[in-house]
């Protein structure tokens, strides 16, 4: 125990003197890095209109309400793709993201020297671009619309529901594949009746969680082109029809929160 | 068991279905496929098969793009290396810059808001208004998508970092502060109350019973967020709030796929490296 004797009373510390210089000199450091990027930022801003933003704040919100309840009508069709693009795209995801677990899993990849470094880098390259990156590339590629929307929200989801599965998958427990494996079962029996149940309530988890996240992110594809009630948000502020932007905004808020209140209720019921 | 005599008489065995009400579960499977039908109709029914032929050839040139990336391809097509590759890379390098400023001081600041928000937020040691605000506070960041919180910034703050740190904050704030105060509900409330017993005050029952109970799992939040903030600065720039996400945009309007497919590598390979150490850090501290 670090003891300091001062006045030839020894007095009690936490920590010795080493680590204490070292935790000083951490933080030292962090806020040295936290100055250097604060003033790279700062010089990259025009602080007059930084100074200037409460006025345009008030400015905005004053324009914002009350809300313009007549283009309801317009936005029950784009709110019905974005629901769409999020549960196909969620669906197209899985049935992608289903393989990609068992590869990389490592207790079901058939060569964990070739074939799992390839499914790994399948996950990251899925997770680290964002879906709105996916659906820039896509309309550029197949056209502007709902499909590219879709597209990019499956391609975007592949990861993350690859990853937790291949996680679900890692954790099962043994003893029943290997029983499974005494009856002689074959390779896929062994999956399908000693793997699969046990991963079925992880799977209908994830799913459900993804259909949540993609919902919130569907909304905004539209900003590229890629359909779903972002393109009417964009068309709203683009004309800076500031009354419906409100509204929209109160559409997808309703959206995601029941969006939410389902997944959860769903994961309740299988947990 | 009423099984036996079934199988007794010759039934064979199968497996045991998920949902197991039969109604609810051929309810489901029902609605499912309507619903499947219905939406997949209402996408199908708007492809435009012609442009998506079309665009194939441009996807092709867009996966070659990344065999090389562009200053190899360039190098190799040109025998050197121009000016204009030259400038490419000093505007990928600028926007990396900004994208990994924006990460640093938006996960500062956000860190710093978001634990009082998340003390707030915490049923059992915050009183009913203060958690309300707090609760609401996390449910507007939580539901609304980085882009249209950007979108606002942008439009108050002018273009450039500033909006997209700030947006970047906000969104720190929901996630954070949600699981610290679910973290903080979940505590043993028997050290809490040790402290308590002592004739501490509040800021010192907070310091010495609650911290030290969230303190590692704050730091492997703090850390992972680090992580997302990062992949969200690559998005910010597309609605002009600064970063990397705006390279991108320009690069993809000049139809640049090389330089385009260069970027997302770098992306790709700094989130590896992030979630590898952010995960080796985690590991070490709990």
């Amino acid at each position: 125990m670090p003891v300091r004797v001062e006045a030839e009373v020894k007095v009690w510390q936490r920590r010795d003197r080493n680590k204490q210089l070292a935790i000083w000199g951490g933080w030292f450091a962090g806020v040295l890095l936290f100055v250097f990027c604060w003033q790279i930022i700062s010089g990259n801003t025009t602080w007059f209109f930084v100074w200037d933003s409460p006025r345009i704040a008030a400015d905005i919100a004053s324009r914002m309400v009350p809300p313009r309840w007549e283009y309801i009508y317009k936005i029950w069709d784009p709110l019905w793709d974005t629901i769409n693009i999020a549960t196909l795209g969620t669906v197209l995801a899985l049935c992608m993201a289903v393989p990609v677990a068992f590869l990389a899993a490592r207790n079901t990849t058939p060569s964990a020297y070739i074939v799992r470094p390839v499914a790994l880098f399948i996950i990251v390259a899925s997770r680290s671009i964002n879906s709105l990156i996916w659906a820039l590339l896509l309309v550029s590629i197949i056209g502007p619309g709902v499909f590219a929307g879709t597209i990019a929200i499956a391609l975007r989801s592949i990861g993350f529901c690859s990853k937790l599965l291949y996680e679900a998958i890692e954790e099962i427990d043994h003893t029943q594949v290997e029983a499974i494996e005494a009856t002689g079962a074959s390779r896929w029996q062994i999956m399908a009746y000693g793997i699969v149940p046990q991963i079925m309530p992880a799977f209908a988890g994830i799913s459900v969680f993804r259909w949540d996240i993609n919902i919130r992110e569907s909304t905004v594809l539209g900003l590229v082109g890629a359909g779903g009630i972002g393109l009417q948000l964009s068309s709203s502020l683009n004309i800076l029809a500031w009354p419906q932007v409100t509204l929209i905004l109160i559409a997808i808020l309703a959206t995601v929160l029941v969006s939410e209140w389902v997944s959860a209720k769903v994961r309740h019921a299988i947990i | 068991m009423a099984d036996v005599a079934a199988t007794a008489a010759g039934r064979r065995w199968r497996k045991p279905p998920l949902i197991k009400n039969a109604n609810l579960r051929w309810g489901l499977y029902i609605g499912a496929a309507v619903y499947f039908i219905l939406a997949s109709y209402s996408i199908l029914v708007e492809v435009n098969w012609q442009r998506v032929y079309e665009g194939l050839p441009r996807g092709a040139k867009f996966v070659g793009g990344f065999f090389p990336p562009f200053p190899f391809a360039n190098i190799i097509e040109t025998g050197g290396f121009e000016e204009l590759a030259a400038q490419r890379l000093i505007d990928i390098g600028d926007g990396l810059i900004e994208s990994l400023t924006m990460t640093v001081t938006s996960t500062v600041i956000g860190i710093l808001i978001s634990v009082p928000i998340g003390l707030g937020a915490a049923r059992n040691i915050a009183p009913m208004p203060v958690y309300l605000l707090c609760r609401g506070i996390i449910a507007i960041s939580r539901s609304f998508q980085e882009v249209i919180i950007a979108i606002f910034f942008v439009a108050m703050f002018g273009f450039g970092p500033f909006a997209g740190m700030l947006t970047l904050s906000f969104a720190t704030i929901g996630f954070l502060s949600k699981l610290l105060a679910e973290d903080i509900e979940s505590m043993d409330p028997g050290q809490a109350e040790a402290i308590r017993a002592t004739g501490s005050r509040w800021p010192q029952w907070i310091n010495y019973g609650v911290q030290p109970q969230v303190m590692p799992r704050l730091i492997g939040l703090s850390l992972y967020r680090l992580d997302i903030n990062f992949r969200e600065s690559s998005v910010v720039g597309i609605v002009g709030a600064g970063g990397i996400g705006s390279t991108l945009l320009t690069a993809f309007d000049r139809y640049e796929y090389s330089t385009a497919a260069t970027i997302l590598l770098i992306i790709i390979g700094i989130v590896f490296f992030a979630e590898y150490s952010s995960g080796k850090i985690r590991a070490r501290l709990q």
